[in-house]
């Protein structure tokens, strides 16, 4: 069987009905596990103190917003390329929740920085390409729906898309582009030796987990709402010709 | 109730928001597909 199957509407809204409810369960579950036991559960650290478990909002949300952003770049690049709606209404589908995850580890950010580098924000080139993607997610979402024709929002959100990942790849990289700033490097690494102590990993992977699956949830729900909009503007058209 | 030190407000306010945050953002994902598959149900219905 091949994934373009899942292109059409049909097949990816009876395929996600059952699987849906597992997804919200399972997300919610991880979430609340990774925060309450990070929030409850973890010591203060040396040098954060109690601060260090902002962590396990800062991380996740951070990881999100970049991922997220990626996603809707290539769902965009398989709309310029195949025409697949779903893959356009998908990326649509995302954009709020990246603005959500956005918003939370610019907020988690600055409320971080201020006991531990003495200041609420810095243009620093991680947290100022954090804020151009954060801007260029609010744009997105303004052309959306700034434009009637879906195909032609579709099309134009997508080469916006490309431009954007630009700052999405610079929030990631820009520490290790330009080794200046304030900003820390990865929090996680496959490098043992640079990895976060043990004893915060755990609930912060179970948190990233839950984050990841929260939005995966979330995606599919409104990609279902957006192939309904789409049905319904269909039916008004036909009923308008007959 | 644990004990979060000098930094309190900055936890307690980072965990706060971004749960109002992830609420809105889920309660605003249903809301807004109850309302459009409602409409969808009106529309096929009218549409026979």
């Amino acid at each position: 069987m091949s994934i373009w199957e899942y292109a059409n509407p049909k097949k990816f809204m009876t395929t996600t009905a059952p699987v849906l409810p597992w997804v919200f369960a399972i997300a919610i579950a991880a979430t609340v596990i990774g925060l309450v036991w990070g929030f409850f559960f973890t010591p203060e650290a040396e040098n954060f103190g109690s601060t260090v478990k902002i962590i396990y909002l800062h991380v996740p949300s951070a990881l999100m917003a970049i991922n997220a952003w990626l996603m809707m770049l290539v769902a965009s690049l398989i709309w310029l390329v195949r025409r697949h709606h779903v893959s356009a209404l998908a990326a649509k589908a995302a954009a709020p929740v990246g603005i959500a995850m956005t918003l939370i580890a610019l907020i988690t950010g600055a409320i971080w920085g201020q006991p531990t580098w003495g200041t609420w924000w810095v243009w620093d080139p991680r947290l100022t390409s954090f804020l151009i993607l954060f801007l260029f997610y609010l744009g997105y979402v303004a052309l959306w729906s700034a434009i009637e024709d879906p195909d032609t929002a579709a099309d134009l959100t997508s080469v916006l898309c490309m431009v954007g990942s630009v700052f999405a790849l610079l929030s990631r990289y820009a520490v290790n582009f330009w080794n200046q700033g304030l900003h820390q490097g990865a929090s996680l690494s496959m490098d043992k030796a640079e990895n976060v102590s043990n004893v915060y990993y755990i609930p912060l992977l179970i948190s990233m987990g839950g984050f990841v699956l929260l939005f995966i949830a979330l995606v599919i729900l409104r990609t279902r709402t957006e192939i309904r909009l789409r049905r319904i503007g269909a039916l008004q058209a036909r009923a308008r010709r007959s | 109730m644990i004990d979060l030190g000098k930094y309190a407000t900055e936890v307690l306010s980072a965990y706060g928001i971004s749960i109002v945050i992830l609420v809105v953002i889920v309660w605003q994902s249903f809301a807004r597909a109850r309302k459009v598959r409602a409409e969808l149900d009106r529309v096929e219905g009218n549409n026979g």
